[in-house]
């Protein structure tokens, strides 16, 4: 795979939330609005760049059957650094995304890469692999958070265009679960049949 | 005792882990397709967290929080370790689970046979991490609170991956628009549950 295929796969071919279904829980926990959902994607493009980066310098240190014990405590440090310097420069930010930035550890797209992809190439190509699927993270959280914040409080990065409330209910726990529902049916229904794989 | 009895109720409906704080969505959207795996599933679940987040709890205290170190001589109550919290958290999490696995295999092999391919899953759950992040945030007074809590958390998971598998087998058989078909009915069927859910909020005991 050339080193642009490499980068552009986790955008589009091999997208995370829509394709992959990986990282669930911050998708629908933070995207409260797109400012949030968009911090929540680029603190998470940050670990999974440091922990390919790493992972991949150290492919060959760690013995195979403790690799994920110890690519686990490798994201562990990225994700406590990550939250000790939102805490510090974005204290608003820290506070509103709260026990999602700690979680960052389970999610399963960071160890998923590390695991599938990191520990098995370059690190020039694995650079490349994190920042793709990192973009390709904060584009589908950016996009849900300002679905559901143009719903739910008729704003977008907190420019407000109309007068009083939105629709609450987008702004609340169920809402998101129906946003993502309607917004990868009509992912389904824009991809071409062929690629689609309907399960029941 | 009534303290208790709030913190249960509440951990079980009103901060349910799925409905209010999506956590554990990847298994819970993997493993809700029948009703008799997402009954084991529950169950793990439950037990794990019932046994991590005590423990971590433990740790926490006596350990890493600033000043936790006093039992040990006077002269360490400056020193905060809460900065290692989540690798300490997920160590613990992680070596429980491979403890309980070994357990589980050597003394009840039926069981094994029937939970034992989730074990691992559960390791690097959110829930389960969840579970503990939010028994240091809330600052539970003591263990019997944190116990309760876990239990709590637990079953309010085992009731909402059950109730989605239900709902999952029976939906098999209506007539969904196709590009809806799969993951995006599970996920209005989980915002409409967790519209129900909601009317438990403002509940206090």
């Amino acid at each position: 795979m050339s080193n642009l295929a490499t980068l552009t796969n986790g955008f589009l071919r091999e997208n995370p939330i829509f394709v992959l279904l990986l990282g669930m829980c911050p998708m629908l926990g933070v995207t409260t609005s797109a400012i949030n959902g968009m911090g929540m994607g680029l603190a998470t493009m940050f670990v999974l760049i440091m922990s390919n980066i790493l992972v991949s310098l150290l492919k060959t240190q760690i013995p195979n059957n403790v690799r994920v014990p110890a690519f686990i405590v490798i994201i562990a440090s990225f994700v406590t650094i990550v939250q000790l310097f939102m805490e510090a420069y974005t204290p608003d930010l820290h506070s509103q995304l709260g026990v999602f930035i700690p979680l960052i550890v389970c999610n399963c797209l960071v160890l998923g890469r590390a695991e599938a992809f990191a520990a098995k190439n370059t690190i020039w190509k694995s650079l490349l692999d994190g920042l793709g699927m990192g973009l390709g993270f904060t584009f589908a959280l950016t996009l849900l958070g300002s679905v559901r914040e143009i719903l739910g409080s008729g704003s977008i990065f907190d420019y407000k265009f109309i007068v009083g409330d939105g629709i609450l209910i987008f702004i609340l726990a169920p809402g998101a679960f129906i946003a993502l529902g309607f917004l990868v049916a009509l992912i389904r229904y824009l991809t071409p049949k062929k690629e689609v794989n309907i399960e029941k | 005792m009534e303290n208790l009895l709030n913190i249960f109720i509440s951990s079980i409906f009103i901060d349910n882990m799925i409905f209010a704080y999506f956590l554990g969505m990847c298994s819970y959207l993997a493993i809700s397709k029948t009703v008799k795996t997402s009954v084991q599933f529950g169950l793990v679940m439950m037990f794990v967290l019932l046994i991590t987040v005590p423990m971590n709890y433990l740790v926490f205290t006596f350990l890493l929080e600033k000043g936790a170190l006093t039992w040990i001589s006077p002269g360490l109550a400056d020193i905060n370790l809460s900065f290692l919290s989540f690798i300490m958290f997920i160590a613990i999490i992680a070596s429980v689970v491979q403890l309980v696995e070994m357990i589980v295999e050597k003394f009840a092999p039926t069981l094994y046979n029937e939970l034992g391919i989730f074990l691992p899953l559960v390791a690097v759950q959110c829930a389960i991490m969840g579970g503990s992040l939010f028994m240091q945030e809330r600052e539970y007074a003591n263990l019997a609170e944190v116990s309760t809590f876990a239990l709590g958390s637990g079953i309010g998971w085992f009731i909402a991956i059950v109730g989605m598998s239900a709902i999952r087998e029976k939906i098999r058989y209506s007539n969904v628009p196709a590009p809806l078909r799969g993951l995006g009915i599970t996920f209005i069927m989980a915002g409409l549950m967790g519209i129900g859910f909601m009317a438990f909020m403002g509940i206090k005991l």
